[in-house]
């Protein structure tokens, strides 16, 4: 059914706590193009479509989707234990390099060096994202809905939210009921 | 602007909660919302705090969310970032772990594998699409269009094609951008 398996687990709420700790540490700009580097690629801890799996829960609860997905990945092995130290991991140490940062701003930010290297971040930042959506897009060959069904509805998603920016929530809960529809008609016994 | 009252404290922290549960896509969705109660109605920070807020958070390394504690701390000082940092995560942490719970025993159930199978697609559009809306201010001015973009194929093509840590290239695109590229 997958084409790589995981073929590693965490072996302790400490082994999450570091490894989310590290992870959130590269994360700049936001974490999730890490997580999917470190979690499936590097450690194996998931495999690509477990990664889109929790992502896609992930998505319709509210929350940050990498704190939720940190939550649930701790909780599937230790327990609330699990769940925690993966979310402390996620936030103890970048909190207080952002409180620090927040302290030493005023300072610097008028400084045209700091403001070009803030842009040019946010450009890598973007072609981050899209490089996490390219390399994930494989996992949809083995969806039971077939490849034109979920082409479709992957060019429907980047339409609503890139092109005509419709609230999120209306493309979660509008087309995502849809989807999920059209995948239970075809998953019919 | 550190002296907050106790009952200002507490509202503060209501008002988080509150969000927290609304929060589908992330706590920067409810920004517009944390806007207008922090500055517009209570006067407690100005807009360029505000913003400078999210600006912060997003170049640190680490999850974006952790503005909601930089507005808290410019609110109240440190009560202020645990009150927003805290009301931001519970509500939203503990209805995470029922769900998944929930999910994780009916995994094998006709519901669950509609929903996963039917939001797969949906989650990788996603993915795109946010790519594009973070990609779309440098592309739309013709002083940054060609650095940006030249950063965020580079980037594309080496996530792509090796394991190399992200890091590495966000330190490429901040010197880039520190050079006046971009």
């Amino acid at each position: 059914m997958t084409d790589d398996a995981a073929t590693a687990a965490p072996h302790s709420p400490a082994d999450l706590f570091f490894s989310f700790n590290k992870l959130a540490l590269q994360g700049f700009g936001g974490v999730l193009a890490v997580a999917q580097v470190e979690l499936v690629e590097r450690k194996r801890w998931l495999t690509r479509d477990e990664f889109v799996e929790l992502l896609s829960i992930s998505q319709v609860l509210p929350g940050p989707n990498i704190v939720n997905l940190a939550l649930m990945f701790g909780d599937r092995h230790f327990g609330l234990r699990g769940a925690l130290a993966a979310l402390a991991g996620l936030m103890l140490v970048p909190l207080a390099i952002v409180m620090t940062l927040t302290l030493v701003y005023a300072r610097f930010s008028a400084v045209p060096a700091v403001a070009g290297a803030l842009r040019g971040m946010g450009a890598v930042a973007a072609g981050l994202v899209v490089s996490t959506g390219v390399k994930l897009i494989g996992t949809l060959r083995n969806n039971r809905m077939g490849r034109p069904l979920c082409a479709v509805i992957a060019l429907l998603t980047i339409v609503g939210i890139a092109g005509l920016r419709l609230p999120l929530v209306w493309v979660i809960f509008g087309l995502g009921s849809l989807a999920v529809a059209l995948a239970w008609a075809r998953l019919a016994p | 602007m550190n002296g907050l009252s106790a009952t200002d404290l507490l509202g503060l922290f209501g008002h988080f909660t509150l969000l927290s549960l609304l929060a589908v896509g992330g706590a920067i969705t409810t920004a517009s919302d944390m806007h207008r109660y922090v500055v517009v109605e209570h006067g407690w920070i100005s807009d360029a705090q505000f913003t400078a807020s999210i600006a912060i958070a997003q170049a640190a390394p680490g999850p974006n969310m952790l503005f909601v504690a930089v507005i808290g701390w410019n609110v109240a000082g440190a009560l202020g970032a645990l009150a927003t940092l805290i009301g931001t995560l519970l509500p939203s942490t503990a209805l995470v772990l029922a769900a998944s719970r929930w999910a994780a025993q009916r995994r094998t159930t006709r519901g669950v594998r509609a929903f996963t199978t039917g939001m797969a697609p949906l989650t990788l559009g996603l993915l795109l699409a946010t790519g594009w809306v973070l990609a779309e201010p440098f592309l739309r001015d013709p002083a940054r269009r060609w650095g940006a973009l030249a950063l965020i194929v580079v980037t594309v093509l080496t996530m792509t094609r090796s394991r190399i840590s992200p890091m590495w290239l966000v330190g490429l695109g901040a010197v880039v951008g520190a050079f006046g590229g971009v």
